[in-house]
């Protein structure tokens, strides 16, 4: 399976990665060699196999619904790269 | 006093032969003198560490010390550390102070251990030698021009080189064991969920598993002491119950039953690093332990579904990043999608991009069956290969990796030559094994690890087997300090 550089182009959009134009043609170089890698994958039938998602099958654990967090707002906005009044600040995203 | 192990510096502590202070004052001398060039810390918390050692040693006096009490320690730079910059190797995180701490650091505060700094890690734990950190290469101790192998290369060369007494480290796919192995260390990665993953910077949640880089089996046990236990806030956190992993460290190993895997003895395995590796199943045979053939007839699929899970994962996990609510951001965005990619692709270094890439495309429209769901079809064969052989075996022994460590900058051509680093110890992930990688000989001066593999939970198992082959051998003892 070989990557061309149109599809680099779709998955790093898809990534919301902005890529130089070298970065892209190593990026098509580089995965065409880990998709040439996985798909040794293909060699073995598994039709009749389930997909192990978690190594331990297991179901996820179930709480009683109720409130346990504390507000930590102000704590965790400290670290924001831009905050104020309690929001978050990003570019303006409606005219 | 800094080249004992942790179980020694615990009964020396214990005996009053010196203070925690004199302890941790001797490692930071030990940091400030060799960190330059080793580069294993990335944050040394001198002022902290002091401090702690100050109220380990009034805890003792006040007869309130436990086995880690005043045990200078270091947490891979991916534990969150409230109040301590947690970077996970990555420019995306340079400035990142968490607001919390992981569990497994609570857990060590609570036993009163010192925490010395936080270690040098590949970046997201995205490599196998330390080279993909935004905080430049490790050295390897035994050799400064080699790597300690990675993610965890950092809290593998602070253990070897005596920067510290025990380091946390994490294993996604052979990130504890592979840097354990390379600097002759002692490198346990638990069962998946033994330990909590809470606070943990995430790469592949279904993988990823925190644990302990030591001198001895012995230490370990005591590390994993504090780190195991059910944690709420983890949700694949393990409610099989926690042990006392020390209990079991002098069983005899008379009976025992150990499985050598066919497909780990064959092509692309070192000759001396093969004959280091039988001789130490020798060894357990002189103590007791039956040995036989067993086969994994799928780990040479493991790299190639890991590479298509743990991207896929890695993805998701990361597309947190987005300059939003902590970490970098990018100067002077025009919109939110110049915002979301300039501060992702400024912040991410190549070899977390590329992961990144390659686990979008797997779970992209049209390729999800044949890579995404194809490879957790392996990732079942692989563990019911396992669990075949362990119906006649209880440990899996074999190499940790198919050499020692090599030269800084000789594998950075393709990705895939570095990929395949892992081949041996992958498939122990993809199946939730414990798994552990300790000292079993010298190749032209430098470490090989034996990796050995347990059934779930068997840590007190594979610590005691580990244990004593340590007390019939010392390659465990062997130290690149002068």
């Amino acid at each position: 399976m070989s990557i061309e550089l149109g599809d680099v182009e779709n998955i790093a959009h898809l990534a919301r990665l902005d890529l130089t134009g070298k970065e892209k043609e190593e990026a098509a170089s580089s995965m065409s060699n880990i998709l040439n890698l996985i798909d040794q994958m293909q060699s073995v039938n598994t039709d009749d196999v389930a997909p192990l998602a978690h190594a331990f099958d297991t179901a996820q654990r179930l709480r009683e619904d109720k409130v346990t967090e504390t507000d930590q707002r102000d704590e965790l906005q400290k670290i924001a790269p831009e905050a104020e009044d309690g929001l978050f600040l990003v570019p303006k995203v409606i005219e | 006093m800094i080249e004992l192990g942790l179980a020694a510096l615990s009964r020396a502590l214990a005996d009053g032969e010196f203070s925690s202070v004199e302890l941790t004052q001797a490692y930071l001398q030990q940091i400030a003198q060799e960190n330059s060039d080793l580069n294993a810390y990335v944050t040394v918390c001198e002022e902290l560490a002091l401090s702690q050692a100050r109220a380990a040693d009034e805890a003792r006096s006040q007869g309130n010390a436990g086995p880690l009490t005043g045990i200078p320690i270091a947490h891979k730079d991916l534990f969150c550390t409230q109040g301590i910059r947690t970077a996970c190797g990555s420019k995306m995180l340079d400035n990142f102070i968490a607001p919390y701490n992981a569990t497994v650091v609570e857990n060590f505060i609570k036993a009163g251990s010192v925490t010395l700094g936080k270690t040098n890690m590949d970046e997201f734990a995205m490599g196998s030698s330390n080279e993909t950190s935004f905080y430049g290469p490790v050295k390897n101790p035994w050799d400064r021009s080699l790597v300690p192998g990675g993610s965890s290369g950092g809290s593998a060369a602070a253990v070897a080189a005596r920067l510290c007494a025990g380091a946390t480290a994490t294993d996604t796919g052979g990130s504890i064991r592979q840097p354990a192995s390379f600097t002759g260390i002692t490198g346990l990665k638990p069962t998946y969920g033994r330990v909590s993953r809470w606070g943990m910077v995430a790469f592949a949640s279904s993988l990823d598993q925190a644990g302990t880089m030591t001198q001895s089996a012995e230490d370990a046990a005591m590390m994993l002491n504090v780190m195991a236990g059910l944690d709420l806030k983890d949700s694949t956190s393990s409610d099989t119950a926690a042990e006392d992993y020390t209990k079991d460290l002098d069983k005899p190993l008379a009976g025992l039953k150990i499985g050598i895997p066919t497909q780990h003895f064959s092509e692309g395995l070192n000759a001396d690093v093969e004959k280091c590796i039988r001789e130490a199943i020798a060894e357990f045979e002189k103590l007791g332990a039956t040995v036989k053939e067993v086969s994994l007839d799928n780990s040479h699929l493991s790299v190639s579904a890991y590479y298509v899970i743990a991207p896929a994962e890695a993805s998701a996990n990361l597309s947190r990043y987005d300059g939003v609510r902590y970490g970098y951001r990018c100067k002077d965005p025009v919109n939110l999608e110049d915002m979301y990619k300039r501060t992702r692709s400024e912040g991410f270094g190549t070899e977390v991009k590329r992961r990144i890439m390659v686990g979008t495309y797997a779970l992209s429209a049209g390729y999800y069956d044949a890579y995404y769901i194809k490879a957790q079809k392996i990732r079942r064969l692989i563990k019911n290969d396992f669990q075949k052989a362990f119906e006649e075996v209880d440990v899996i022994m074999g190499p940790t990796s198919p050499h020692t460590a090599f030269a800084i900058g000789s594998k950075n051509d393709d990705p895939v030559t570095m990929y395949l680093e892992d081949i041996y110890t992958i498939a122990v992930n993809l199946a939730g094994l414990p798994g552990m990688s300790i000292p079993a000989g010298l190749v032209n001066g430098l470490p090989v690890g034996l990796q050995i593999v347990g059934k779930d939970f068997a840590e007190a198992q594979l610590l005691n087997v580990a244990h004593k082959f340590q007390q019939a051998t010392d390659w465990h003892e062997k130290s690149p300090v002068k």
